[in-house]
Order: structure tokens, then C-alpha cells, then sequence
């Protein structure tokens, strides 16, 4: 009962101080509408929204979740606020479940923006939206789970935005947003089999366009172990590091 | 009833001893002081005791619980006031209270009243709704220290709770110190002020690097160190040229002449007056005022941790 109340309060916390904030929310729409008009433009009028819409839905997840999360929570540190969190008598999987769960659910709100304005130029009557609720799900959270490992790392705020850089754009590459997995250097493959933002995309790409690599039940459980992997390395990470 | 143990218990950070095998006992219901200077181990040890930091060895039993392997069953039952004011800036005051009521599983309607009630006795009602980084030091003080008994905890750890204030809300809080020992509650707070300590709490443990050199009520701790006997005489003219001839007549005092009509006899036991009235009395100097200094608790702190440090 004490972890159920404290896991929405954080939750509730969270959202109303960081994911509400307007910069968090305008970058939510301004991001896939810059993007989508370069797309646009630099496809010289001939494009297909529907194509796009994989690639944006992931990147919005990815940019959304692992940098909140490890700037928030390095913040909080940082102002010694997050040690209420730690002398809390809630375990430490409940606080990093409930601070998982605003990321998690700011990455899904921005992943289904570009949704909303792709509905007003093209017919997604076709999508299967349970395998794309999913997928969205499962990427935001292990993104988050990423931006979390990479908060136990940093000291300071612009560290831990450093690091989700430098996290974030390989991870793009990698996933076969850009480049179609079987084009990437044979030495890349395995690490791109690595990623969970490999098996989203997949799923993206099967549900919304219809090519897909592996089937979407596959996809989901390569997600969740590697999302199982990364939970109990940010646990061991924040009892060697945190708990000082 | 002894509520908290710690036995043998040692930090050390990479290379730097912290804490170095300290053992106190802290009664129920009593209000137990660490004193101490400036990176003596005071706040590595509260956060060993409340689960911020992992001990390097030792042991420690909160309310007969095993705290160091189980520090989330004593989470629920004790307070903490960190020394830093660590409540959440772009919050106001009582949201802020709330949440961490919600922390500890209070419900709503619960934490409502109870924020709203805190608030009062904290005179920061009208302050409630304004975020907490516009409060001052002293409003931030008195919110974290709101905070940390919002729960309604058995025990409560203070960290330096009046460091950084004005003395006024420094007494509101050693007032309400004492009132939440009157409510029972076990209470074990860290400073660096000797009067504090002194005032407040029925038992001091005195901390040196790292090591407790001394635990006990401030009369114990008074009474261990063998104190000399000062005596200030107001006079009616200067003796500084009697000064010699004093000191050669009574060997067992020491004279110090702080100001020109004042003298103080300093010895290690009880001073006779009478010949040192008549002495005075033949040189023809009047004598208006006599009386014994008492150590303070200050002197005793100085000779206490001025023992330590030459030890060490
Ligand atoms: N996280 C840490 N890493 C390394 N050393 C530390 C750490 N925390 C404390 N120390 C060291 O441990 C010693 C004790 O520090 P501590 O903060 O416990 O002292 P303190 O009595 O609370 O001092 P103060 O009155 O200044 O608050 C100091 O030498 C300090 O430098
Ligand atoms: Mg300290």
C-alpha cells in the first residue's frame, strides 16, 4: 500500500514539474514538424507520410525519454532532493518503477503526435495500433531504463546530456531507421542486435509499412529481456553508486 | 530502553577514515547530541543510520531492527532532517509536504490536514503556497524540518538543525525540539554549537575525527574533566606592580591581569581568600567584588577535543 501511494505521488510529481513544463511539450511538436517538412522538402513534394511515420514515432520516443530522464533525475541529485526518494521506505525497484513511469508515459504522449498530424494527410486506417502501442511502450521504456543508466553515471545535468548523445545517435544508425539493417558493415550487425531500439523499429516497420524482419512477438520478447537486462543493471549501478 | 545501538561502527570513503569504530547507545524518548567540529563524521554517521550510506563495517539496531540489512522497515518508522534544506524548488510549501507525507503511504485526506496543521505550527501558512525556492533560509529550515515529521515518525535524525539561521528561529526550533520529546520522541541530532548541545540534549556524544572521545550528560561530561579554579577579583586600583610579590606568596595560583583593575587567581584547587585579602588589604588596594568562575561547557569541549586532537 505504502509503495502503491508513493509510486503514483512520484509519478504525479513528475509530470507536473518536468513533463508539463511548455519547452518539454513544445518540443513534443515542433520536433516531427521540423523534421517531417525536411523530409518534405528535400523529397521535392513527393512523399509518403505513412513512410515516415515509423522513423518519427521512434525518434520521438528515444529523444524524449532518455534525455528527461537522465537530466531530471541527475538534477535531483544534484539539489539532494532525490535522497527523500532514498530514505523513503518504499524498495528501490518501486522508486525506479515509478520514476521509469513518467518518462515512459511523456515518451508515449510524443510518439503519438506525429500520429495526430500524420491523420490529417494520410489514411492510417491500415496500421495494426496494438502492435504500435506496444512497440511504443516497450521502446520507451527501455530508452528510459537507458537514460536512467546513464543518470547513475553522470554528476552533472549537462554530463548526463552529453552522454545521452552520445548514447542516442549511433543507436539511430544502428537501428535501421536510416540505413536497412542488411546494408550495415558486417561488423555493425551484431552490435545493432543489441539495441532494443532494433526490434522497436522492426515492429514499427512491420506494423505501419509492412516490412518487417522478424515477427512482432519476437520483437517483444528481445525487448523485454533486454529491458529486464537493463532494469537490474541500473539496480546494481544505483546500490554501488547511489548508496554510497 | 535503549531504541538505537551502534556498535563498532566505521566509514571510510576510498581512502579517508570518516567514521573510525564509534559505539553509542541512544535511550527512547531521550534527545541525544553528536558534537562535533567541522568533518568530524557527524553526517557520515547519520546517513549510515538512516540508510544514505552503507557502513564499512559495524553494526546497528534500530528499534531491534537490524538497520544495515534492513533499512527499509526502519525507513518507515523514523524522520530525517538532512542538513541540507533538500525539499523539491518548484514546489510550494505545502505540496512539497504532502508529497513526502504520500512517501511514507499517508493518505490524501490525511496528509491534507496534517500538511495544513504543520504549516500553522511552523507559522508558514501563508507561505504554503508559494514555491519553496522563493522561501528564505529560515522558512526553507523550518519546511525540511516540517518534512521530516510530517509522518509522524518515532525517531527523528537532525542534521546541524539550526546552522545558517537567525537566533530567534534557531530557539522556535530547539523549542520545538523539546516539544517533540515531550511527545516521546527519540531524537538524535548532529551540531556544532557546544550551547546548543548543552541546552537541549540529556546526553552528548563528543566526535573527533572520526572517533566518539566522549559520551555523557553534560554534567558527566563536566565533571570528567579536572577543572581549574578561577577566581576574579574587582579592585579598587591596578596591581600590576604587586603582580611578582603575589606569585611569590601564594605559588599554587597563577595571576592574569585581563583589564587594570581586574585579576583573576587561577589554581588547581580551592583558593584561600583570607591572606590574599590582607595582602591586598596592607598595599592599601580595596577589594569590591570577589567571585568563583565556573568552567563553562565550552571550556570542557575545548579540553576535551584539544585531548583528542593531541592524542591523535
Ligand atoms: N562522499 C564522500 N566522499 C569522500 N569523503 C567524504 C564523503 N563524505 C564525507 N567525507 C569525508 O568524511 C569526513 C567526515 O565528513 P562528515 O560530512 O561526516 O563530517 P561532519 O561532522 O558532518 O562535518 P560538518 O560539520 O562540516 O558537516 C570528512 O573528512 C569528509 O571530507
Ligand atoms: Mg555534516
Amino acid at each position: 500500500m505504502i509503495a502503491f501511494t508513493a509510486f503514483r505521488s512520484i509519478l504525479q510529481k513528475d509530470v507536473n514539474t518536468y513533463y508539463l513544463k511548455p519547452p518539454n511539450i513544445s518540443w513534443g511538436i515542433i520536433f516531427p514538424l521540423s523534421w517531417t517538412l525536411m523530409q518534405y522538402i528535400r523529397s521535392q513534394g513527393s512523399l509518403e507520410i505513412i513512410e515516415l511515420l515509423p522513423g518519427l514515432m521512434a525518434m520521438s520516443v528515444l529523444f524524449g525519454t532518455t534525455s528527461m530522464l537522465a537530466v531530471t533525475i541527475t538534477f535531483e541529485r544534484r539539489s539532494r532532493s532525490f535522497d527523500r526518494l532514498l530514505l523513503a521506505p518504499i524498495s528501490l525497484s518501486t522508486l525506479i518503477l515509478a520514476k521509469l513511469a513518467g518518462a515512459v508515459v511523456f515518451g508515449m504522449v510524443n510518439a503519438f503526435i506525429p500520429v495526430v498530424f500524420a491523420a490529417f494527410l494520410a489514411e492510417l486506417g491500415g496500421i495494426n495500433w496494438a502492435a504500435v502501442t506496444i512497440a511504443v511502450f516497450l521502446i520507451a521504456a527501455t530508452s528510459a531504463l537507458m537514460g536512467l543508466l546513464i543518470a547513475v553515471s553522470a554528476r552533472e545535468v549537462f554530463e548526463a546530456q552529453t552522454f545521452s548523445n552520445f548514447f542516442r545517435f549511433p543507436m539511430l544508425f544502428l537501428c535501421g531507421l536510416f540505413i536497412p539493417l542488411e546494408s550495415l558493415p558486417r561488423f555493425l550487425r551484431p552490435l545493432a542486435f543489441c539495441l532494443p531500439l532494433t526490434y522497436g523499429t522492426d515492429v514499427l516497420n512491420g506494423a505501419i509499412g509492412n516490412h518487417s524482419l522478424f515477427t512482432a512477438n519476437f520483437n517483444f520478447l528481445m525487448m523485454l529481456l533486454l529491458g529486464a537486462l537493463l532494469f537490474y543493471l541500473c539496480l546494481c549501478s544505483i546500490k554501488r553508486k547511489w548508496i554510497l | 530502553m535503549e531504541i538505537i545501538s551502534v556498535r563498532n561502527l566505521k566509514k571510510v570513503y576510498e581512502n579517508i577514515v570518516a567514521v573510525d569504530d564509534i559505539s553509542f547507545c541512544v535511550e527512547e524518548g531521550e534527545v541525544f547530541g553528536l558534537l562535533g567540529p567541522n568533518g568530524a563524521g557527524k553526517t557520515s554517521t547519520i546517513n549510515m543510520l538512516t540508510g544514505l550510506a552503507r557502513p564499512t563495517g559495524g553494526k546497528i539496531t534500530i528499534a531491534g531492527i537490524d538497520a544495515i540489512k534492513n533499512i527499509k522497515k526502519v525507513q518507515g518508522i523514523i524522520g530525517v532532517v538532512p542538513d541540507e534544506n533538500n525539499l523539491y524548488d518548484e514546489m510550494n510549501g505545502f505540496d512539497n509536504l504532502c508529497f513526502c507525507g504520500s512517501l511514507y503511504g499517508m493518505s490524501g485526506e490525511e496528509r491534507e490536514k496534517k500538511a495544513a496543521e504543520l504549516l500553522e505550527q511552523f507559522n508558514l501558512t501563508a507561505a504554503g503556497q508559494r514555491p519553496f525556492r522563493t522561501y528564505s533560509k529560515g522558512m526553507k529550515r523550518k519546511l525540511t524540518i516540517a518534512a521530516g515529521i510530517m509522518h509522524n515518525p518515532r525517531m527523528l535524525f537532525l542534521d546541524e538543525p539550526t546552522t545558517g539561521i537567525d537566533v530567534e528561529s534557531a530557539r522556535k526550533i530547539r523549542e520545538l525540539i523539546l516539544n517533540l520529546k515531550k511527545q516521546g520522541k527519540t531524537i538524535l541530532l548532529t551540531t556544532h554549537y557546544i550551547e546548543e548541545a548543552e541546552r537541549i540534549c540529556d546526553r552528548i556524544a563528543i566526535i573527533v575525527n572520526g572517533k566518539i572521545v566522549k559520551t555523557g550528560t553534560v554534567a558527566e561530561l563536566m565533571a570528567s574533566v579536572k577543572a581549574e579554579y578561577k577566581l576574579k577579583l574587582v579592585l579598587g586600583s591596578s596591581i600590576v606592580e604587586i603582580k611578582a610579590e603575589l606569585e611569590e606568596k601564594f605559588p599554587c595560583c597563577r595571576v592574569e591581569i585581563p583589564d587594570k583593575n581586574t585579576c583573576l587567581l587561577i589554581a588547581g584547587e580551592r583558593i584561600n581568600l583570607s591572606p590574599v585579602f590582607q595582602l591586598l588589604d596592607r598595599k592599601g588596594i580595596p577589594v569590591y567584588e570577589a567571585k568563583e568562575i565556573q568552567p563553562s561547557f565550552e571550556d570542557v569541549f575545548v579540553k576535551i577535543t584539544g585531548l583528542a586532537r593531541s592524542l591523535k
